[in-house]
């Protein structure tokens, strides 16, 4: 019997959660009070149900540890998890290993929607406007991405560079008639967890729910797509439309990631190709594992950006790139596969 | 019975005619040479038949109804093979010949043991069992045009269209693949279109040619009464002669008319 390499094996699945909780765990007890890492797991063990511990943390400890790095924490691995795979799932319906979560104008229209709320509106404001920024700016890349009657990956691809470039120069204008907001658009746009609370947390999870299933449903139908859409109309697909599903559910993952974080850079190239040079270039492998990798990514690149410099932050967007970008070029080398 | 009916069929390409009116069925378990110089239509007829391009007129398939049939039902009744398939880089053999289990293999499920099962049988008949695990874009031309046979096999349709199956292939390969289509189009009662450049093969391996040419039927019938020089003359504006094979069969050998005029001058009167 056939047993597909593109399957998804318990191995590699499990060792990525093994690696999420360890770094998870390390992100909770780093920080300017050092937790007892004993003390920490009996307060989180604490909190399941029949299960009744003490763990000896002080009434403030307890505290940072649920109000201020248990959050931040989640946070960071949902937005991680979010950017990973939407990478992923765009990098497959566009058949394109340059393409990102940004690609059909996600980031400028959420940079537009966050400048706008930044210049004009409160600051509660943030989120929403991001959010439908995002959305917004890739839904003018798809009703525009049509030449001939038909939507090509090219066609969008391109669409998508017009429509960003339209409203990055909407937003630089906005930017440079209210100079006095260019520190915190520009804090923004490099992406930042310091505002992190269970509040986002909440904001971002129903996004990250549905576009998760919706995604790894069609993760087999992202790999029929890698013969392009003229094969795969002849195999009984219509591309199109396969296309049109997953870069909804990406852009929703995308855009509930940019309202609660801004705009974190590489996560979603850097990731899926380490994924993919170690487990198989298969989506039905690289979609679950790039979640996965991209929540562990992004914990530990917050962890580097709330330490190295206390007590200021780095922008963590400058801490993916700085980590990132040499970590990924020793995994090409090192790589057997081409990616 | 008839297995590909067309009828009146015209296909626009940019605005541009490429079939126009085109009647032509296609027998049952025939093997049908389509053969016309470039740019005649051969290609754009194929993607016709497999439902890829918008077409007037009537394509009718088998016993299909009227009202036509779904791209995933389409896709379980003709397979193509197309000129320059797409190799997917990482993908094994196994994975490519399992994507011909899509029309087959629920929208948002996944394979079933007996997909699986098809697979394995398909690999073992195309002698590729050994690859299954390497990926496709380690294999040279010949096994790589084996594997995408599979994976048009694994559609188990009825009728497969070939383009241009020989591209790229050494002339040991070239008849090699020829060969296996045609055992297994007797073996599994296949339908074989395929679209041909070289047209000694095409005499050697179809029963019935059809010529292209300006996105008509130029010429249609056996080999030897379309692949005569007066007709590759007329359509090719080629310099060919028509020789008979002693084991039978026609070849089909360009001359260069220069080169004909000098050994006429060089003979001794």
């Amino acid at each position: 019997m056939i047993v597909p390499a593109a399957r998804l094996r318990a191995g590699p699945l499990l060792a990525g959660m093994a690696g999420l909780t360890g770094a998870a765990l390390l992100a909770v007890l780093v920080g300017p009070v050092r937790l007892a890492p004993g003390a920490v797991l009996a307060e989180l063990a604490g909190r399941l149900p029949w299960v009744h511990t003490r763990s000896g943390l002080s009434r403030q400890e307890a505290a940072i540890l649920w109000e201020l790095r248990l959050p931040r924490v989640v946070l960071g691995g949902l937005v991680g998890a979010m950017l990973a795979m939407a990478g992923a799932a765009y990098q497959g319906v566009f058949r394109n290993p340059l393409a990102d979560p940004y690609l059909l104008g996600a980031a400028a229209g959420a940079g537009l929607g966050a400048t706008l709320a930044i210049a004009y509106g409160p600051d509660t404001l943030l989120p929403v406007a991001a959010f439908a920024g995002a959305v917004t700016g890739v839904a003018a890349a798809y009703a525009l991405g049509r030449s001939g009657g038909t939507r090509t990956a090219t066609t969008l691809i391109l669409s998508g560079v017009a429509v960003a470039a339209f409203l990055t120069a909407v937003q630089t204008y906005l930017q440079q008639r209210k100079a006095e907001t260019l520190r915190e658009v520009y804090g923004w746009i490099l992406g930042r967890l310091t505002t992190a609370g269970w509040r986002e947390v909440v904001l971002v999870v129903p996004y990250a729910l549905v576009s998760t299933v919706a995604i790894l449903l069609h993760r087999r139908l992202i790999d029929v797509l890698a013969v392009g859409d003229d094969e795969a109309s002849s195999l009984g697909l219509r591309a199109s439309q396969v296309r049109l599903v997953v870069v909804a559910a990406a852009t929703l993952a995308t855009a509930a990631a940019v309202a609660v974080s801004g705009l974190i850079g590489f996560v979603g190239i850097i990731v899926p190709h380490t994924v993919r040079l170690l487990a198989g270039t298969s989506y039905r492998r690289l979609l679950p594992l790039s979640l996965v990798g991209g929540a562990i990514f992004l914990i530990l690149a917050d962890l580097v950006a709330r330490t190295v410099t206390a007590p200021a932050e780095l922008p963590i967007g400058v801490v993916t790139a700085f980590f990132g970008a040499p970590f990924f070029a020793l995994v090409l080398r090192t790589a057997r596969r081409a990616p | 019975m008839t297995a590909v009916e067309l009828a009146g069929v015209s296909v626009d390409l940019g605005g541009r005619p490429v079939l126009r009116d085109l009647d032509l069925a296609i027998a049952g378990g025939a093997r049908l040479g389509l053969i016309g110089p470039n740019g005649s239509g051969k290609t754009t007829l194929l993607r016709a038949i497999a439902g890829l391009v918008p077409a007037r007129g009537r394509i009718r398939v088998g016993d299909a109804p009227p009202g036509g049939l779904s791209r995933r039902e389409l896709a379980r009744r003709i397979a193509l093979v197309p000129q320059s398939p797409a190799v997917p880089a990482g993908m094994t053999v196994a994975d490519y010949v399992l994507l011909g289990r899509t029309p087959y293999i629920s929208y948002l499920g996944t394979e079933t043991r007996r997909d699986l099962a098809i697979v394995a049988q398909v690999l073992d008949h195309l002698d590729l069992a050994a690859f299954a695990a390497r990926p496709l874009d380690s294999l040279s031309g010949g096994e790589r045009q084996r594997a995408v046979l599979a994976r048009a096999l694994a559609q188990q349709a009825p009728v497969l269209l070939l383009d241009e199956p020989t591209t790229g292939l050494d002339v040991g390969h070239q008849q090699q693949v020829l060969e296996l289509v045609d055992t297994l189009r007797q073996n599994l009662g296949l339908t074989v279109v395929s679209a041909m450049h070289d047209l000694t093969l095409a005499g050697q391996f179809a029963d019935q040619l059809v010529l292209l040419d300006g996105g008509r039927v130029a010429a249609a019938g056996p080999p030897a009464t379309v692949l005569t020089e007066a007709v590759i003359g007329r359509h090719y504006h080629a310099s060919v002669r028509v020789l008979e094979d002693p084991g039978g069969g026609i070849v089909v050998v360009p001359v260069r008319p220069t080169l004909e005029r000098q050994v006429t001058h060089e003979q001794p009167a």
